[in-house]
């Protein structure tokens, strides 16, 4: 792998190893305790069908190198879009100027170490010819169509990318990683006399386009879509306050990332501005509840056969029956606390900084048949698809915005409800969770979480779970 | 950092933008239109009285689009080099063989093109090299942390600096661009008391460095923004009135926009759709675009087509008198572009007679808003349910903080219960609003 992206990435430049060499050499004063360089190449093409049309593609090229030193909790950064060896040591130059400049410090890199391999280093744009991406955009659409007469408006997005990077770090580390990546969104417009409702689907992974023809995957998202527009044409306002939420399986975990996914993040604890933070080995959630971040899930979204630093992913334990067990961390973070990274050091592209971010997020499997955490309801709402969530990691306080569910009265599910936001407090929810399915499933891979401006592809994902309280946004 | 040649860099653009609309035309594009930018600056970072983080930005992007009839295509680089431009063009060619033929793609009308190129005094350098960026964030953050022992940690203070250019270019023959500059500080701080701990921030943002408010401020106001949080509590559910900050209500403006924008409505997927020429606020309020606002975050001759903007009522004594539409989207609708392709430029409400403190006391009794949480917007429907938190008010004053609760309603029907709007338009950003008051919201708490 090492050696095609060398020659992909690096060669077109005139660069060698060597020149690494040189950049990391530059970058290392005496007061410089850690600098790396990273090498990105990608590419990316979307197409869009709407109106019954395939009406648009894009294309994307990015590709650059951007430059870190690190002097105690200082950083400075530089980014070039040219590779070539002057720009890099210009590039360096600056990184460096965070600390006083000193005496110079040899840097050797290490012969390159291996990892894991959990997708194929393919291009995912080769994978289908152009006239099979749309023909399958519009088989996708006409699914949508044929489900119900009432359906107006399908728009159907076919997204794939190529990227390419390398990691050179003063630490010795030379890895480099090649990364497919797959979408496709479904967003259905139904109409009924005046009234107008949407419903949306998304899958995607770290895989080959023809995911999408497997299994009917894409069809299958087309109906989907559609039917959740469909009963969003039929639902009643939603309840405000108070009560229990059993939320369903796979993407309903948006919880977890925001509840206490990002408070755990390193950086926020070593800070101390999360809600988290010096609450190691402490109860915060029950003690059905393990929650684990791991990377290493063949071709999910949020996988990574390495992070944006280099170090091999990991699956990491957060929250072990209830008891704070780990912070994601990145190098920076992780050195500064004195623990190892856990892999979670990435950044969004060359042009920003790393920082601890998550990978997969999920709960375990617990031992409750869902329909039995159901019956359990007298009265309460069964949320089973999201939008968005948002946290405020200070104060715990999070939200996340339903976009199909249902009122539970007396142990069953019956009518849906208008879309709702939900909120709640982060160290205290999980404490709230009272049954856990056996049902664990995972994203179907749609997941982009945002943090300081940086976006970057994730995956979460939970059993059947009930919380005995959380407050929902409501009308009535 | 190093001098940013705006002028080299505009002839540069000027002639890259020249020689890919040539290519394109080679390639067998009928016509095409390219966008090019570049870009330069500093952030400078400090945390607890020290220098945190210096990034030193520069970027670059081309866009093209290509039309081979009414056939369209893409592609961007973010990188200029030869190699990566001839590729993108190719991939944008490539695309347009491939996509349908769809009878409203193609440029902007050749007689929309801008001819007057006012100076809008969008580009003002500023001269501050790392030390003194660094020093006016301390200074900043300084402010914050010294303003009451309640301020207990920081996320810390950040100088942003950068200049910009930018060309658009098509094959009616415009090719036009400009120079902007844009600056900011921002600072946010953590206050603790006993078991609360509360994070909030404050910023500001101007073309020139002259026009940011001071350092000191700054701080000051994300300090006090923070204590104020502190102790909040949930209320309990209840149906009240809502009065959203100013800064907040820019939001709802921006809700309104995206509901009478070109794709919502061509798509049918907005509550105002057919809502032109009716009134949707009640008969009072003004609402205007002015693109010519001198040194505005987003003002411009021109919008993302070439097209010439236009200052103009959208809303005009409470009747939808316009809407956000690009070329695209206008002959989707049979209609005229507005020049909003790339969205609005200075947006404002007209202002009422009542301060913030007035706007309490016509309340007397309900929520103010000041922070919102999560996109519980539903376009096509107007339903809006958000996470929030504020200051519950009673006799007209503010009586105590307030969290983890949600506001429900619906766009359209807030849009008409708008009872008030203040004249306290004190935050930075393009949209210029006072505080806005509604009449009636569900709130859900306890």
């Amino acid at each position: 792998m090492l050696e095609i992206v060398e020659q992909q990435l690096l060669a077109p430049a005139g660069l060698e190893q060597r020149h690494l060499d040189l950049v990391l050499d530059h970058l290392m004063g005496h007061q410089i305790d850690f600098a790396d360089v990273y090498f990105q190449s990608s590419r990316l093409e979307a197409w869009t069908l709407e109106d019954g049309i395939v009406k648009e593609g894009a294309y994307s090229i990015e590709q650059g190198a951007g430059i870190r030193a690190i002097s105690g909790e200082k950083t400075g950064f530089a980014y070039t879009d040219e590779l070539q060896l002057p720009n890099l040591l210009e590039a360096a130059g600056t990184a460096r100027a965070i600390a006083h400049a000193g005496q110079n410090r040899t840097v050797a890199i290490a012969e390159a170490s291996t990892g894991h391999q959990l997708y194929a280093a393919t291009n995912p744009l080769d994978t289908l010819s152009g006239s099979d991406k749309i023909a399958l955009l519009h088989q996708v659409e006409q699914e949508a169509r044929r489900q119900d007469p009432r359906v107006k408006q399908v728009i159907a997005n076919l997204v794939a990318a190529y990227d390419m990077v390398l990691v050179a770090g003063s630490d010795g580390v030379l890895r480099s990683d090649i990364r497919p990546l797959v979408r496709m969104n479904v967003h259905v417009i139904v109409e009924q006399g005046d009234l107008r409702e949407q419903g949306t689907a998304g899958a995607g992974g770290r895989t080959s386009l023809d995911f999408f023809n497997h299994d009917e995957r894409g069809l299958e998202l087309a109906r989907d879509a559609a039917r959740q527009a469909l009963v969003n044409l039929r639902a009643v306002d939603a309840p405000a306050g108070s009560m229990p939420v059993v939320l369903g399986p796979g993407w309903p975990g948006v919880l977890l990332h925001e509840a206490i996914g990002h408070g755990l993040e390193g950086d926020f604890n070593r800070k101390g501005t999360s809600a988290f933070a010096g609450r190691m080995g402490e109860s915060v959630a029950s003690p059905l509840c393990t929650v684990v971040d791991d990377g290493t899930l063949a071709e999910r979204r949020g996988s990574l056969n390495m992070d944006d630093e280099g170090t091999t992913t990991q699956q990491t334990v957060l929250i072990e029956k209830g008891i704070l067990k780990g912070y994601m961390q990145d190098k920076h973070n992780a050195s500064l606390m004195g623990v190892s990274s856990t892999g979670n050091g990435r950044r969004e592209s060359y042009a920003h900084l790393p920082m601890p971010r998550m990978t997969n997020t999920y709960m375990l499997a617990g031992e409750r048949d869902p329909q039995e955490i159901i019956a359990s309801v007298k009265k309460g709402l069964y949320a089973v698809n999201f939008g968005g969530g948002q946290v405020d990691i200070t104060s715990g306080k999070f939200v996340f915005s339903a976009s199909e569910a249902y009122l539970i009265e007396n142990g069953k599910v019956t009518e849906p409800v208008k879309g709702a936001t939900l909120i709640g407090n982060g160290p205290q929810v999980l404490n709230l969770v009272s049954m856990v399915g056996n049902d664990l499933e995972l994203d179907a891979g749609i997941g982009v979480c945002g943090k300081e401006g940086q976006s970057v592809p994730v995956g979460v994902g939970q059993p059947t779970l009930k919380v005995d309280e959380l407050t929902i946004g409501g009308t009535v | 950092m190093r001098a940013f040649d705006h002028k080299a860099k505009y002839a540069q653009l000027q002639q890259l933008a020249e020689d890919v609309l040539a290519e394109a035309g080679r390639q067998g594009a009928s016509s095409a239109e390219v966008a090019a930018h570049s870009d330069m600056g500093l952030s400078a970072t400090v945390r607890l009285g020290e220098p945190e983080t210096i990034e030193h930005t520069r970027d670059n992007s081309l866009s093209i689009s290509v039309y081979m009839g009414q056939h369209k295509g893409s592609a961007s680089t973010a990188e200029l080099s030869t190699a990566a431009i001839h590729e993108a063009v190719s991939a944008a060619c490539s695309i347009a063989k491939q996509t349908a033929e769809d009878p409203c793609a193609g440029l902007a009308d050749a007689e929309l093109m801008a001819t007057e190129f006012p100076d809008l005094e969008l580009y003002h350098p500023w001269d501050i090299d790392i030390e003194g960026a660094l020093e006016m964030a301390l200074e900043c953050e300084a402010a914050a942390r010294d303003y009451d022992p309640r301020i207990t940690n920081s996320e810390g203070a950040t100088l942003n600096t950068g200049g910009a250019v930018g060309v658009y270019g098509n094959t009616h023959g415009f090719v036009h661009g400009y120079p902007s500059s844009r600056h900011s500080l921002s600072c946010s701080v953590i206050a603790q008391q006993g078991e609360s701990m509360q994070r909030d921030y404050w910023y500001t943002s101007a073309r020139s460095a002259a026009a940011l408010d001071a350092a000191v401020d700054i701080g000051e106001r994300a300090a006090q923004r923070a204590i104020a949080r502190l102790d909040g509590r949930k209320l309990k559910t209840r149906q009240a009135p809502v009065l959203f900050r100013a800064e907040i209500a820019a939001g709802l403006l921006g809700s309104l926009v995206h509901a009478i924008s070109g794709s919502a409505l061509y798509r049918r997927a907005t509550f105002l759709l057919d809502a032109l020429d009716t009134p949707i606020f009640p008969d009072w309020v003004n609402i205007e675009e002015n693109p010519f606002v001198m040194q505005g975050l987003s003002s411009a001759a021109f919008d993302a087509e070439g097209v010439a903007t236009s200052r103009r009522k959208l809303v005009s004594e409470g009747i939808l008198k316009g809407y956000v539409l690009g070329s695209y989207s206008a002959r989707k609708l049979d209609l005229q572009t507005t020049g909003n392709a790339g969205g609005v430029r200075n947006l404002s409400i007209q202002m009422g007679e009542l301060d913030f403190d007035a706007l309490l006391k016509t309340m007397h009794t309900g929520l103010v808003v000041t922070e919102l949480m999560g996109q519980g917007v539903n376009a096509i429907t107007g339903d809006y349910s958000r996470g929030a938190s504020g200051f519950w008010v009673e006799n007209g004053e503010i009586q105590y903080p307030v969290e983890e609760i949600t506001i429900a309603g619906n766009l359209k029907t807030m849009f008409q219960q708008l009872q008030a709007v203040g004249n306290d338009d004190d935050y930075p950003g393009s949209t210029r609003t006072g505080s806005w008051l509604i009449e009636s919201m569900m709130i859900a708490g306890e």
